[in-house]
């Protein structure tokens, strides 16, 4: 294609080409720390392409797809390219990623040790991974959890953090502007802007963790933490991720090994603040 | 760049092992979009690949032994539901050659469960099935309406507990095209695969899918029916064959199939003008897993509903489609 990128994030390692140039050049600035993928190959290719016949000039839209699309996906515009680029990989990892389980949460790392956040979108546990990245841990991703179906250690997929609406504001305050991506206002999320992993986050990518705490985690609620059941755990880890009836056996040993070694809490917290302080001190209870 | 590469290296896998980064990408690119990559990796087999091939070749080796797998279990479910009905189940397709073990399934690709019944029973099993927990996927009157008048299948049906698709046929072609095959022949022919399944003969395999190719449809996928066809041809007599295809009033697409696979993955074929276009058709597509050749490829969706059906039903059937607001493009 006209415009094309190879780099390698954890694991999975994308190969992208766009009609347009805009979104290449949005990618090499933010994507400029990371490792192009060994011997060149890439695991998924993704692509953005005209919505229509006249959509590369005229209202210029993206259509985005790949090995794996989906035929009815809503075209983008190309101020949106970037984001574009970002879903295309994450569809690829949701719908053609086999080699781990991949489970729909952020996870952080400390002293080895993993603590795995997941919920809807909106739950806040992108912005508590971005936070705690910023303050000890080391952020090992904001959308995708990769579970070793072997050893059950938690793999990172630290592509760029997804920072939306009011998130934006308190994860900027706290970052170095350089490693804040362009602001992307009116997305069909809101506003968005990315968030580079930092330095450490980058650097060791390839290095896994025992998971040692999941968190379904709620933003906008007081202060609370629940127990959650195991049945429970199990069934919302299996709706959390894309691949789990695509590996069949191996996915279901991997998980219920997850759910019966990793303890579970439901939290819910008004602010970023306290749910730092929360998850410190659950952290250290279950040490 | 176009899938001529995909080809070559399924025709002869030694040629990968001269592949480098770029061209291994564009080839991986075209074996997914074509759905044949876990072809490609059971072709390619042990050979020597970069690290990061091998990776991508065991994921999908692993795909198509699922794909097998959940195949056989919905044939083993539609099976369940029709025995107390007494109507052999005569699977076609990606199913039967997966249950059959033929070198068609190996690392193919299976959708839907096709399955193939006299027609004087199409009403019995449909009842059957809706008991059995398979629910209707369209709910437009006009479609389910021309689907029974003029298809030769049952409007799509879905399971509601485990989401697969089954197609009901009682013919491979539909009732609008130009040839008329002999099901009742091909149904008496049928070869046991297991109790209760059955397959069609050798021959007639050949003439579905050759069917399936040629005289329905746009050839989109067509790269990989004629790899089908390529395997379905090994040890046939071909005497046999044109006796057979002949019978269907589908001469013409077997030659043709046979003429396309020999070009294509096999020892070279002399092809006429309309060969070279089919050809140029079904490699339509470049390194980045990209459709090319747009006009063509518009070409030959048009003639797919040409084929279809005689163009006063047509011409109804399009207005009709459109006012549905369904746009070809």
């Amino acid at each position: 294609m006209n415009h094309a990128l190879s780099l390698r994030i954890g694991p999975a390692t994308f190969r992208i080409g766009s009609t347009w140039r805009r979104p290449v050049e949005a990618l090499v600035a933010l994507y400029a720390d990371y490792p192009a993928p060994v011997d060149g190959v890439a695991d998924f290719t993704v692509r953005l392409e005209p919505a229509g016949p006249f959509r590369r000039w005229l209202r210029p839209s993206i259509f985005i797809t790949g090995d794996h699309g989906l035929a009815d996906a809503a075209p983008m515009s190309l101020a949106h390219g970037l984001l574009a680029a970002e879903m295309g990989m994450n569809l690829q990892m949701a719908l053609g990623w086999r080699r781990h389980l991949l489970l729909h949460a952020s996870s952080v790392e400390k002293d080895g040790r993993a603590l795995v956040m997941t919920g809807e979108s909106g739950s806040g546990k992108s912005t508590l991974a971005a936070q705690l990245g910023e303050r000890g841990w080391r952020l090992m991703g904001d959308e995708f959890a990769l579970l070793d179906l072997d050893t059950g250690a938690v793999f990172p997929f630290p592509r760029l953090v997804s920072l939306k609406n009011r998130a934006i504001d308190v994860l900027a305050a706290e970052t170095p502007q350089r490693r804040m991506g362009p602001l992307l206002a009116g997305t069909a999320k809101g506003d968005i802007r990315h968030l580079v992993p930092n330095r450490d986050a980058i650097g060791r990518m390839g290095e896994g963790a025992k998971p040692a705490l999941l968190l379904f985690p709620r933003f906008g609620h007081a202060a609370d933490v629940r127990a959650v059941g195991q049945g429970e755990v199990f069934m919302r880890l299996t709706q959390a991720s894309t691949n789990y009836v695509a590996l069949g056996e191996p996915g279901f040993a991997a998980l219920t090994r997850f759910v019966a070694d990793v303890p579970a809490r439901a939290i819910d917290f008004p602010s970023g603040d306290e749910a730092v302080a929360l998850v410190e001190r659950l952290w250290k209870e279950c040490g | 760049m176009s899938a001529r590469g995909l080809v070559r290296a399924l025709r002869d896998p030694d040629v990968v092992t001269a592949l480098d980064a770029g061209g291994w990408n564009g080839l991986i690119a075209m074996a997914r979009a074509e759905r044949l990559v876990g072809t490609l990796a059971l072709r390619i087999g042990d050979r020597r690949v970069p690290d990061a091939v091998r990776q991508i070749l065991d994921d999908a080796r692993l795909d198509a032994e699922r794909e097998a797998r959940q195949a056989l279990w919905e044939a083993d479910r539609a099976t369940e539901a029709l025995a107390g009905i007494d109507v052999p189940v005569l699977l076609l397709k990606g199913t039967a050659y997966a249950a059959a073990g033929l070198r068609a399934g190996q690392g193919r690709f299976i959708g839907d469960l096709d399955i193939l019944v006299p027609r004087e029973a199409m009403e019995q099993v449909e009842h059957a099935l809706l008991r059995a927990g398979w629910e209707w996927v369209k709910d437009d009157p006009y479609d389910d309406a021309y689907y029974r008048q003029w298809m030769h299948e049952l409007p799509p049906m879905i399971h509601a507990g485990r989401d697969r698709m089954i197609d009901v046929h009682h013919s491979i072609l539909p009732l609008t095209a130009r040839q008329a095959p002999d099901m009742a022949a091909m149904i008496a022919d049928a070869v046991p695969i297991a109790k209760g399944l059955y397959m069609l003969s050798p021959e007639d395999r050949i003439c579905h899918a050759a069917a399936h190719l040629l005289a329905d449809g746009d050839l989109a996928g067509g790269l990989r029916n004629l790899w089908d066809i390529v395997c379905l041809l090994d040890g046939i007599d071909p005497s046999a064959l044109e006796a057979r295809a002949a019978r269907h009033g589908l001469a013409a697409h077997v030659g043709q199939a046979r003429r396309l696979a020999a070009a294509l993955y096999g020892e070279g074929a002399r092809l006429s003008f309309w060969d070279r276009i089919v050809a140029a058709r079904l490699l339509a597509r470049d390194g980045w897993g990209r459709e090319r050749r747009k006009p063509l490829r518009f070409a030959f969706s048009v003639r797919s509903h040409w084929l279809r059906m005689p163009p006063g039903l047509l011409a109804r059937h399009l207005f009709t489609k459109w006012r549905k607001g369904h746009r070809p493009v």
